[in-house]
């Protein structure tokens, strides 16, 4: 089977990093031990944290909810194993922050004794019955991007879907979590691929995978054999593996400003994802684990599959520890992840690679030179941003016009910084300033509810005041009123006495 | 001679006649300077620029009244948000009313509380819930941080907490390299 | 700084960029060595010294780091470019001179490397081209066309002092600049064809002069593979300079030269591949590169044919350096995702 590239359309830019995906690719995905505890963080997803279900003490199964989806933009959370929840505190996060968030801890009891596991017969449901049902998965996409799943199944009414994108391309260099699932588990792929376009209801399924997944490509295909589902291969060009330019390469499309690809009838989800679908729906497993790559400065490379909540440090144990020279892990790629903050974080759904780094291994950053405008940043821009302008703005803190040269359509795949022969940092300066822009949106919004709450206590006391002052000239009225009948009283009263005497006087004058 | 004299004339007319055209064409209807001033306020509503809050301060700026640099929450960037709207020069911000604090809001310690009412009846933004003789609390997401609430209160059960950042508040930080110490190092 | 992803890199460095631009000026200058003796590289010498040391004197006065800024090469391939764009044998103190104005006026008053708004070689010419106009139309004969006596010790003489030698070596071997001649003898009253058979012109540009110029061009088409210049600013500089020279030529050839002499003369070559490219002065924006090449191209020409100038690449390049920030902003491509 030979991996032809045919009819992609090309978008602006991208660079071609070396892969390093060999390392962690020469040994099939291994399984974990249950570590002594896991740490599970409530928020492993975007949107709402999660609501507990549990409190300390409690005894839950495998695949036992714990934390329940918040609102629509939420994602449960599961036990990993069977075990006692043990401790529900503040703990560090693998989060660029470094900053602690809510956890649950759970002691295994080591009998990874499942809750019942029940299936799901799809083929006999309507779509809106299975995204309830997958709302209580706790599946998020698996790429990195952590967004509920049920979320994106739920279809715009006005707009069908036309065609489901599988996204195989993983560009990113170092990670090879997406290509070894592929190589092990092409049918649980394919099958979750089915499933998800008949909830999608879409008319076509394609996957999209780089031509340097050669292994990958070959069990997909044989896979699909009896499928509709299009195999489709890209260039090994980075970003590809980000969404929209996935689009782009395979069908043309430019996804525009503001829009998602569903308004267009395209949705797209991770390989992984669509595992998890299938392992959810025909399985009755909700999202307990991943595949994560461990990599770099590691003796022995390779991906594992791990229970969500596993401490970092057991993982790395298994890759046969690390070597001396590691002066920091890396969660994601080379491209766009982040420095751990410790070593001690548990793995979460949107850990999709760890790299043992070492100054060896990534340079430590060169000298920064001045801006000369050449322009490289611009051309390897795959969103056909001007990078130099954006970074004079970011830099002098011009957010207003940083957001007029369009800072937030930046998808921070860090190709300008790449290719900078100034070594500046572009990337950090427009994620500094994209923060501060939503902080300061943030702030304004706070300042607007707080002048609306001072406006309304302002017209309340308005108002407050005039009932009084109304109540108290209503009783001023009242005074008067009666006065007036007092005094209307009395002469009538003093009409009857005199009536009354000059009568007596009649009486007693006719008695005379 | 008089050829260049008519053709400076003509160019006048004509540079006139162009501007005063864009004049009419691009007019601007600006929002009343009140208004683009308030939107600019942290409305914190705090009185410490020297007016009983920011609607008044902001009225008090368009007539010319006050100046731009008394409001100790906006800060220094706050004062050259202001100074570029009314195309004034920046003013660092007056600390005769107080300096820029972080950010925090405040905190009724409820076993202390009272229930005296005098702190709702202070708070700008009525973020104080309770009843008389009742335990009294912030509602923190709508507290402006105004401090207004502290000197009313007879037990002094009321503190200001600064606002800590938590992962959903964490920015991003400016990146700092040091571009005098390249070579150097 | 806790983050710094990408954590992997790959461009070349500022200095790499400025010493390949160094580099592809190499056979240029070995042609124009071929062509008019010693004279230039002398001129090289002094421009190259004269901006390492302002620029280091600079540097440590607005207390930046010397080594960086210096190996950057900026200077240097500012200094060059001076050196090459004035007579050959101009006085010691004009390039000099030149070069101080080119780093302190060109380049360190606006911030140095990346900030400044003019090419920083063109600053100093046209201070120089206005204020010693005699020094700098003193141009020198390509070494074949001067009878018998040269030798270039001469021009080492007139470099430094110009009173060691006889005013008629001086005559002897300096001539007209083509375009400078074009224009005087046009003011005569002569018809092109004839003043074209005079012998500083050679098959379509100047004697020798093409030839340097073609080793401009050899260096440019290397900067143009190596990915260092882009190629919208000189193909639609060059392209338009020929367009607008071929239509005036057929209008009336007798008075207008051909487009390949306005291309092959002057400094069209060195001016499209290396004075125009200067990225820090020059528009970012692919469009913006085109017109940015293609208005200067029209002030080239207009300046040559009905300008007080004979070449008119120094102000063209600097009225368009103003424009730029304009040119970029009414430029800007199609974020992918936005409507046109």
């Amino acid at each position: 089977m030979l991996m032809q590239i045919k009819k992609i359309f090309k978008f602006n830019g991208g660079v071609h990093p070396d892969g390093n995906k060999a390392e962690s690719t020469h040994l099939p995905i291994a399984r974990l031990p249950i570590p002594k505890k896991l740490v599970l963080p409530l928020r492993q997803h975007v949107g709402n944290i999660a609501k507990l279900k549990v409190k300390i003490g409690d005894h839950v199964l495998k695949g036992q909810m714990i934390a329940e989806a918040d609102g629509n933009i939420s994602a449960s959370i599961h036990a990993p194993t069977s075990g006692k929840i043990i401790k529900i505190s503040e703990e560090v996060v693998p989060h660029p922050s470094g900053l602690p968030d809510f956890c649950l801890t759970l002691e295994p009891d080591f009998k990874d004794q499942w809750i019942e596991k029940k299936s799901i017969q799809w083929k006999k449901l309507d779509s809106a019955t299975l995204i309830q049902t997958l709302t209580h998965s706790g599946i998020v996409g698996l790429g990195g991007a952590v967004f509920p799943t049920h979320m994106k199944l739920k279809i715009n009414k006005t707009q069908s879907i036309n065609t489901l994108v599988i996204n195989a391309a993983e560009c990113e260099p170092f990670i090879t979590c997406d290509d070894m699932l592929i190589r092990e588990r092409a049918d649980e792929i394919i099958q979750g691929a089915l499933i998800t376009q008949s909830i999608l209801n879409a008319k076509h399924c394609m996957i999209g995978i780089e031509d340097n997944k050669i292994e990958a490509f070959q069990s997909l295909t044989k896979a699909a054999k009896k499928t509709s589902i299009e195999i489709k291969v890209v260039p090994t060009i980075y970003p590809s593996g980000d969404a929209k330019r996935l689009i782009y390469l395979l069908m043309g499309i430019e996804v525009p400003k503001e829009k998602r690809s569903i308004d267009l009838g395209i949705q797209v989800f991770n390989v992984a994802t669509v595992a998890a679908i299938y392992r959810y729906i025909e399985l009755g497993e909700p999202s307990i684990n991943r595949i994560v790559t461990v990599t770099g400065n590691v003796k022995t490379p390779q991906n594992y599959e791990v229970l969500f909540g596993t401490p970092l440090p057991e993982l790395i144990k298994n890759a046969d520890g690390k070597e001396t020279k590691i002066d920091k892990f890396i969660m994601g790629g080379p491209m766009m992840g982040f420095d751990l903050p410790s070593i001690n974080v548990p793995v979460t759904k949107a850990m999709n690679c760890v790299i043992g780094s070492s100054p060896e291994l990534f340079l430590p950053p060169k000298p920064v030179m001045p801006c000369i405008r050449c322009a490289r940043c611009a051309d390897a821009c795959p969103v056909y941003l001007q990078p130099q302008e954006l970074y004079w703005f970011s830099k002098s803190s011009q957010l207003e016009k940083a957001i007029d040269y369009n800072l937030f359509d930046c998808i921070e795949c860090g190709c300008c910084t790449y290719v900078c022969p100034s070594n500046i940092p572009l990337v950090q300066f427009y994620r500094y300033a994209k923060s501060e822009i939503i902080a300061e949106e943030k702030a304004k919004e706070a300042a607007n509810t707080a002048r609306e709450r001072n406006e309304f206590r302002l017209s309340r006391i308005e108002r407050e005041k005039k009932e009084r002052a109304e109540r108290n000239a209503q009783k001023a009225l009242g005074a008067q009123e009666k006065q007036a009948t007092d005094e209307k009283k009395l002469a009538i009263s003093d009409a009857i006495k005199r009536v009354k005497k000059n009568q007596q006087e009649n009486i007693k004058n006719k008695n005379e | 001679m008089i050829t260049a004299l008519l053709v400076m004339i003509l160019l006048a007319i004509l540079l006139g006649l162009v501007l005063g055209y864009s004049a009419i064409k691009f007019k601007v209807d600006g929002d009343p300077m009140v208004a683009r001033i308030d939107a600019i306020l942290p409305q914190t509503q705090c009185g410490q620029c020297g007016y009983p809050g920011c609607k008044p301060y902001a009225t008090a700026i368009a007539k010319g009244e006050a100046d731009i640099n008394q409001c100790p929450p906006g800060g220094d960037a706050g004062a050259k948000a202001l100074a570029e709207l009314m195309g004034v020069e920046f003013k660092p911000l007056n600390e005769e009313h107080g300096i820029q604090k972080p950010k925090s809001v405040a905190l009724i310690d409820e076993s202390t509380c009272i229930g005296c009412t005098l702190c709702i009846q202070a708070c700008p933004v009525d973020a104080i819930l309770g009843a008389a003789k009742q335990m009294h609390t912030i509602i923190s997401s709508e507290c402006t941080g105004c401090e207004l609430c502290l000197p009313p209160c007879p037990v002094d059960c009321i503190t200001m907490e600064p606002i800590l950042e938590s992962s959903e508040t964490w920015k991003w930080k400016y990146p700092i390299y040091n571009i005098e110490k390249i070579g150097k190092v | 700084m806790n983050n710094r992803s990408p954590y992997i890199v790959n461009a070349p460095s500022v200095s790499t960029i400025m010493f390949k631009v160094l580099l592809a000026l190499i056979p240029g200058i070995a042609l124009y060595v071929y062509a008019y003796g010693f004279g230039v590289l002398v001129n090289i010498f002094l421009a190259s010294l004269t901006v390492l040391l302002t620029e280091s004197t600079i540097l440590s006065i607005r207390k930046l780091p010397i080594k960086p800024f210096i190996f950057d090469g900026s200077g240097l391939v500012t200094a060059w470019l001076l050196a090459l764009s004035i007579p050959s044998i101009a006085p010691w103190w004009i390039i000099v001179l030149g070069t101080l104005l080119c780093i302190i006026f060109g380049k360190h008053l606006y911030g140095g490397l990346g900030y400044n708004l003019f090419n920083p070689a063109m600053v100093g010419y046209a201070i120089l081209l206005i204020s010693f106009p005699a020094f700098m139309t003193h141009w020198q004969a390509p070494i074949f066309l001067i009878d018998g006596h040269f030798a270039w010790i001469d021009q080492i003489k007139i470099i430094f002092n110009s009173q060691l030698i006889s005013k008629e070596t001086v005559d002897a071997i300096s001539s007209a600049t083509p375009l400078d001649y074009i224009k005087t003898q046009l003011t005569l009253d002569q018809p092109l064809s004839r003043i074209k058979q005079d012998k500083i012109f050679g098959f379509f540009g100047g004697q020798s002069l093409e030839m340097i110029n073609f080793g401009y061009l050899v260096g440019g088409l290397y900067l143009l593979k190596e990915k260092i210049v882009s190629w919208h600013l000189p193909v639609a500089f060059l392209l338009t300079l020929f367009l607008i020279g071929l239509i005036f030529n057929i209008y009336q050839p007798d008075t207008f030269a051909s487009p390949l002499f306005q291309i092959m003369s002057g400094g069209s070559i060195l001016c499209a591949f290396f004075i125009i490219t200067d990225p820090v002065s020059a528009p970012t924006t692919p469009k913006g590169k085109i017109y940015f090449g293609i208005a200067i191209a029209l002030l080239v020409f207009i300046i040559r044919i009905f300008g007080g100038y004979p070449e008119g690449i120094a102000f063209a390049v600097l009225f368009m350096n103003i424009c730029v920030p304009l040119i970029d902003s009414l430029t800007q491509p199609r974020v992918f995702g936005h409507k046109q």
